[in-house]
């Protein structure tokens, strides 16, 4: 089993290490230059030229690609161009936010979905499952927006039990937070929750019908050990595989949520970093991400081989 | 009440011959759109302790819905509509969930088909087992543990503590149907139902575990029910026998009854279509049952089994027939019975067909020549690793040279990973040889069937065992028999279509078919589909690979005449290969034994399947289940399963398995050909004249060392 988590830690570190290449990629070719972007529209050539030797922009790509890697790694993720603070202070307090408010759509969506998913299934065919199959197709066609605009209007302009922005500051805790925090939590958990039941029920119907399910009925076990001893671990299996790609649709749900309820996360950092053309920032925001989606799919392998003994861990 | 789940001493209690299941006059029903659909019809049967029943019938028969409407368990569209089940008294079919709960597992064990999908593959075989004593005998943790091993040992698991804490998936099939039995067994159930235990094991594995039920019979005392599709396992482990056919028991008897005097046309049939073990009647067409199955929502006036029935007559399809006694404790629903209707037409059977031509192994007209062919694959398929790569080699063939002369069959028998299927997809090229020749017609083919030119292609054709997986759903039966032509054959326009239909007729398919899709078809049209596509461009070799393995006996019948006289209007030759002994004697001309990659036993087929044999023939043999209750088969058991041939054995590569085994020299020194004359060769270092006096029963073999006999 070890062995099998550093083979995937491997995995991992690679995948990260690419979306690194990507990043510093990407951020070479967009428009406009940092020297510009620092000393203003008005700065004399010289000083530019001056500026970019300073900064080591002369030095071939690659060089500067392992540099930036390098500093990155041991924490230095420069000065912003347009906050002029270093950009690690200002992502780590956005960070901590936006973690806040994923945990808890994730709260939200992973019980709930696999709950629904779970009754879906055992009462299948029955107006119970119509309606939660019903349900979940629209909400997972429904984008962040649209569904964010809604709650609002109902939650926060016609009945006023919640804020409708969600400008949050946990330097006195979280308790006082968590009003704030519904509505955006049931935002960007929405479109997953749709897509966890769906697939719980699919991957719960077809065990349902597995001969070993057969079996366990005719032990004599009560419906209930059936379906927690027998049935959950192998249907679960599917659903594990969708929560780690959930959170990939989780981050991407965070900019837009984020933007829709004023919530001061990552998500809005990486907006107001592209329209400054701040790239350190930018950098630095994607990074975090990548490494953020990778844990989470190191994690959902581990628990999935953990349910699933055939895996072999050569 | 006799609820109560105790251990062995309730069984004593029980007095002799006591009915432990009574099922009455029962009626299962499932709903559905079309309306309420009568599965089951007017069912009656009694099991008495001690004793099993057999119930058999074709697929669609009702065997499984009656087992299980019997004990309740039913999808949920389905009910017992009337009658009675009793069990040991009680009557079954008012009882709540609650009540049946307290009955599953406890006085009723199911053994179900297919060990690794019986159980779940998430949980320890252990903790499954143990579940039944904690749940049914009260028993603690410690105590379920120590009930699950003793019941592992009553099942003769070697090193049963091991077991417990493995995964299904890691247990071979042989051993984890004992495992299921164990399970069954756990509480002492009063009624056991068998559904199909051995029909997923080998033959060899079937043996072995149909012993084990056989000597736990009598120790637990249940009452059997035991389903199966094989007339040759009833006849070993039945004591009477329900026949079933389109959902209604249209004969119930004794074993010897069923066997010797049965009574219904259906049974009869049933019987008939099994080859037999007799070289006389090798390559003669076998007496078919014509049509399918009724189905149960378009049932025929008057008897049910009468569009089927060659003995049908006015009176049989005005009214339906039921039960009734026609001799002490055989009871037939054929109104006819009486009118000594078999003796007339058995001589049709023995007439024509001349016998089967003996074929010499120095014979030179080879159509298929295989020589020396070893095949090789990694032991590891390979893929991006962090790591190290296995590097070793399963040996999959091993040196193997065989031919097939023009308009023969070759069949090759051995147990499952024997290298039957590798040598197959060699031939054809879908697997390249490592090293060694295939030649066809003395030229030799190159090893990759993308290599090789279309005109090779159209000559070696294959039918594969799953007409399901084999045909393209997407494509019709047109579509799919048509391609072979056009892409081998270069067939085109107007005459590909009429060449299609030529080759559908020629397989008994009409011409309607053509616009129909596989899974429209039954399982028995659809392999038709499969042979009519492998012969389309007239091939010289078709390789059929396990083609009748998953069908209905009488399908089975069916496809058999079907070949053989594909065979003798195009002078086709088969490599045939299968499992199932008795099929392969009646098709094949020359027989091959394979073992581990290697041919350990070849020749002429009615030689090879009689003494002297290799002993690894000898046991193949053995563990046939012969339709007949009175045969008296030498027990010959293997221990386990055929090795993963990484490393192969020492010396004779069967040695490590052999009954017979000699000692030093079988695991030392790679064994000779012998000749045994008659076109027949063993590879053994048993000479052949103890071989001979092995059967014969006058000697007995000492091995000299770590010899088992």
């Amino acid at each position: 089993m070890s062995q099998f988590i550093v083979r995937r830690l491997g995995f991992v570190l690679l995948s990260m290490l690419m979306a690194s290449i990507i990043i510093f990629a990407a951020t070479q070719v967009i428009p406009g230059d940092i020297a510009s972007v620092i000393l203003g529209q008005f700065a004399t050539p010289e000083a530019k030229a001056n500026l970019r030797a300073e900064l080591g922009l002369n030095r071939p790509l690659v060089v500067q690609y392992l540099d930036w890697l390098w500093s990155f790694i041991q924490g230095d993720w420069g000065q912003s161009t347009s906050m002029h603070v270093p950009v690690r202070e200002i992502v780590m307090s956005r960070l901590y936010n936006t973690l806040i408010l994923a945990a808890v759509g994730f709260m939200m969506f992973v019980p709930l979905g696999i709950l629904l998913g779970l009754i879906s299934a055992i009462r299948r065919n029955s107006w119970v499952d119509h309606s939660i199959s019903i349900s979940s197709l629209v909400f997972v066609g429904l984008p962040e927006f649209v569904t964010g605009i809604i709650l609002i209007y109902i939650f926060a302009l016609q009945l006023g039990w919640l804020p409708a922005q969600s400008s949050v500051d946990y330097s006195g805790g979280i308790l006082p937070m968590v009003p704030m925090l519904v509505l955006p939590g049931i935002t960007v958990s929405l479109v997953s929750l749709a897509y966890i039941a769906r697939m719980t029920r699919s991957s719960t119907v077809e065990v349902l019908q597995a001969d070993y399910v057969r079996t366990a009925y005719l032990k004599g076990l009560s419906p209930s050990r059936v379906i927690r001893v027998h049935v959950l671990r192998n249907s679960l299996q599917p659903t594990v595989a969708a929560i780690a790609l959930c959170i990939g649709w989780l981050v991407s749900g965070l900019i837009v949520t984020e933007s829709v309820f004023g919530y001061p996360g990552l998500g809005r950092l990486l907006l107001f970093g592209a329209s400054h053309r701040d790239i350190p920032l930018l950098q630095a925001v994607s990074m975090i991400v990548v490494v953020v989606v990778g844990v989470v799919n190191l994690l959902a392998d581990v628990i999935y081989a953990w349910l699933n003994p055939r895996i072999t861990y050569k | 009440m006799v609820l109560d789940p105790g251990g062995g001493e309730r069984a004593a209690q029980r007095p002799a011959g006591e009915p432990v299941l009574e099922v009455d006059q029962l009626d299962i029903v499932y709903e559905t759109d079309g309306g309420p659909l009568a599965a089951v019809r007017n069912a009656t049967l009694t099991i008495r302790r001690n004793e099993s029943l057999g119930l058999v019938g074709e697929s669609g028969s009702g065997k499984s819905t009656l087992a299980m409407g019997v004990i309740r368990y039913l999808a949920d569209n389905g009910r017992v509509d009337a009658g009675s089940v009793r069990l040991l008294g009680r009557d079954l079919t008012g009882l709540k969930p609650s009540e049946l709960r307290r009955l599953w597992g406890a006085q009723i064990g199911v053994v179900y088909q297919s060990p690794l999908t019986a159980l779940t593959p998430t949980i320890k075989v252990g903790k499954q087992l143990a579940e039944i004593a904690t749940l049914h005998l009260g028993m603690d943790k410690q105590h379920a543990r120590e009930r699950t091993l003793e019941m592992l040992s009553k099942v003769a698991m070697p090193d049963p503590e091991n077991i417990l804490e493995r995964y299904p998936h890691q247990i071979s099939g042989g051993m984890l149907q004992r495992c299921v039995i164990a399970m069954a067994l756990m509480a002492n159930p009063a009624l056991l139902i068998m559904d199909e235990p051995t029909t997923a094991l080998d033959v060899t594995t079937q043996a072995v575990v149909l012993d084990l039920v056989q000597d736990l019979k009598d120790e637990f005392d249940s009452a059997i029910l035991y389903i199966t599709h094989d007339l040759g396992v009833i006849a070993k482990m039945c004591d009477r026998v329900a026949v079933m056919y389109a959902g209604e028991i249209v004969e119930k008897a004794t074993i010897r009854q069923i066997f010797k005097e049965p009574q219904h046309p259906y049974t009869r049939s049933l019987l008939e279509c099994i080859p037999r073990f007799d070289p006389s009647c090798a390559k003669k067409p076998l007496l078919t049952i014509p049509g399918v199955i009724a189905r149960v929502d378009e049932l025929p006036d008057g008897c049910i089994f009468g569009p089927r029935c060659d003995y049908v007559e006015e009176q049989c399809t005005t009214s339906r027939p039921g039960l009734r006694e026609v001799a002490p404790g055989q009871f037939t629903s054929c109104t006819r019975c009486d009118d000594n209707l078999f003796a007339a037409c058995r001589a049709d059977a023995d007439s024509d067909a001349a016998p089967r031509e003996r074929v010499s192994l120095s014979d030179a007209d080879r159509l298929l020549d295989v020589l020396d062919v070893t095949k090789h694959f990694p032991a590891v398929q390979g893929g991006l690793r962090f790591g190290r790569r296995d590097r070793r080699l399963v040996h999959a063939l091993d040196a193997t040279s065989l031919w097939v002369g023009h308009g023969r069959t070759l069949g090759i028998v051995g147990e499952s990973g024997s290298g039957k299927t590798t040598l197959a997809r060699t031939i054809i090229g879908l697997e390249p040889a490592t090293s060694g020749t295939v030649s066809l017609n003395g030229g030799v083919l190159a090893p990759a069937v993308d290599k090789r030119p279309r005109s090779i292609l159209k000559e070696i054709q294959m039918v594969f065992q799953n007409p399901d997986s084999s045909l393209n759903n997407h494509r019709t039966v047109g579509e799919a028999v048509a391609r072979p032509l056009r892409l081998l054959g270069g067939v085109r326009g107007q005459e590909l279509r009429r060449r299609t239909i030529a080759a559908m007729e020629a397989v008994q398919l009409p011409a309607r078919y053509y616009d129909r899709r596989p899974n429209e078809l039954s399982q028995g049209e659809r392999q038709r589909v499969a042979i009519a596509r492998a012969f389309a461009a007239d091939p010289q070799l078709v390789i059929c690979d396990e083609p009748i393995s998953s069908l209905d006996v009488s399908v089975q019948g069916a496809l058999m005449n079907l070949l053989l006289t594909l065979q003798t209007e195009r002078d086709t030759s088969y490599l045939f290969i299968s499992h199932d002994l008795a099929a392969v004697q009646h098709l094949s001309d020359l027989i091959a034994v394979v073992y581990l990659g290697h041919v350990m036993e070849w020749g002429d087929a009615a030689r090879v399947l009689t003494p002297p044999y290799h002993p690894y023939t000898e046991a193949l043999l053995s563990a046939v289940p012969v339709a007949d209750p009175d045969s008296r088969q030498p027990r010959i058991r293997l221990s386990g399963s055929v090795p993963t041939p990484i490393d192969l054995p020492s010396g004779c590569r069967f040695h490590p398995r052999c009954p017979r085994c000699l000692g030093d020299i079988c695991s030392q020194k790679e064994p000779p050909w012998q000749d045994v004359g008659d076109d027949h060769r063993i590879y053994c270092h048993i000479p052949v004249e103890d071989l001979r006096n092995l059967e014969a029963g006058s000697i007995e073999l000492v091995p000299s060392r770590g010899g088992r006999s």
